[in-house]
């Protein structure tokens, strides 16, 4: 290991360190603010440090390094034009929007990556579907708040019997992958379950119910982070996914508490109203 | 199992009790900030597209590449800029 990569690699631990005090911060009212900037400041160090990284191996050619600049600053523009200009009551379907496009990056870095060892298969192949679901599963969460689709659950006809069917060909592909080395093919074919199944899925939940179920699509995109981690062998997505998973699964089980909703029944759908009245609670 | 393997699998279950340890007694006013927080943390992944960068070289794979990196600098830009927006009017009402 050359110098260079030791101080990376210690860079990399000092901004993990910064989300896990940053998000403790977050839990008291009166630090949480500074919680946030700290997290911030890791992002801000872990993204330069990669640069460095990118320019020190050499390895990235020129019109990789055009898709990658060009495609980061019109994301970040976007980002930044959508948080700056929205309306306080249009938060929580503009984090879940914001949710769905990180699944969706977390989906493609398995997809472009194309596993090889066996480990990179089981985690891409996991990483994929659980990417993907989470993007349209939150795209849908954000358009029921924003009353672009509408917020009374929706069944399906027949919903039950189409899960079961892409669960069968998330399966089919998932060991395609892993056990007949599938491929970019069998990939894409996780992918595309994974989306239906993300729209199925969220169509059945009520408005009332969609930020106790934002929360959980989040802890699942910190849980596809971590899976291209292991994808990438990327210790700060491990890490960082990790602890988003795992905060955001606890935070679902408070937020539904607070609402005095069972979790499972929010899940199975078909269950309560439109209301938008939990975005305020919420 | 590669000696590397292992080492990410301990870093994995270890970030996943930090993740739950993290969490205590949170307001219920602070929760939609809090969810907020953690969505702009996933937004580490431009680090793993930034990462993926450097593998790729082909014409498709510079279109996914584009459109990885413009989802992932969405998600980590916007994400910490809403948050601390919902913070500061937090802050002032209290």
């Amino acid at each position: 290991m050359s110098a260079f990569d030791t101080i990376v690699h210690l860079i990399y631990l000092a901004c993990a360190t910064a989300f896990v005090v940053g998000l403790h911060l977050m839990n008291a009212p009166a630090t949480a603010r500074r919680g946030n900037q700290v997290s911030a400041a890791g992002m801000g160090v872990a993204i330069l440090t990669t640069v460095a990284v990118l320019i020190d191996g050499g390895r990235i050619n020129a019109y990789a390094a055009w898709a990658l600049g060009l495609g980061s600053a019109a994301g970040a523009v976007a980002g930044l034009v959508a948080a700056r200009v929205v309306r306080m009551t249009a938060m929580p379907q503009l984090v879940s929007l914001f949710n769905a496009v990180g699944g969706g990056a977390a989906a493609l870095i398995a997809l472009g990556e194309h596993p090889a060892t066996t480990q990179a298969e089981v985690t891409g192949v996991l990483d994929v579907l659980i990417g993907a679901l989470t993007f349209s599963g939150s795209l849908i969460a954000s358009g029921k708040l924003a009353g672009r689709v509408p917020g009374r659950p929706i069944i399906v006809p027949y919903g039950r019997l189409i899960s079961i069917g892409l669960a069968v060909v998330a399966v089919v592909t998932a060991v395609l992958v892993v056990g007949f080395d599938g491929g970019a093919p069998a990939l894409w074919g996780a992918a595309a379950a994974a989306l239906a199944a993300g729209v199925l899925l969220t169509l059945p939940i009520g408005g009332a119910d969609m930020p106790v179920v934002i929360s959980l699509l989040n802890a699942c995109t910190g849980t596809a982070v971590a899976m291209a981690g292991f994808v990438l062998e990327s210790t700060p997505l491990i890490i960082a996914g990790a602890l988003v998973g795992a905060a955001g699964a606890i935070l679902t089980k408070l937020m539904a508490d607070a609402m005095n909703r069972p979790i499972g029944a929010i899940i199975a759908g078909g269950y309560g109203t439109g209301d938008a009245i939990a975005v305020a609670a919420g | 199992m590669s000696p590397l393997l292992l080492a990410d699998l301990t870093v994995f279950t270890l970030g996943l009790l930090v993740g739950f340890e993290v969490i205590s007694k949170v307001p219920a006013t602070l929760h939609t900030p809090l969810m907020s927080g953690a969505n702009a943390i996933h937004g580490v992944v431009l680090v793993g597209v930034m990462l993926l960068a450097a593998t790729i070289s082909t014409p498709a794979g510079y279109a996914l590449l584009a459109v990885a990196a413009f989802f992932a600098a969405m998600n980590v830009a916007g994400g910490y800029v809403v948050t601390d927006r919902m913070l500061a009017m937090f802050r002032s009402r209290s």
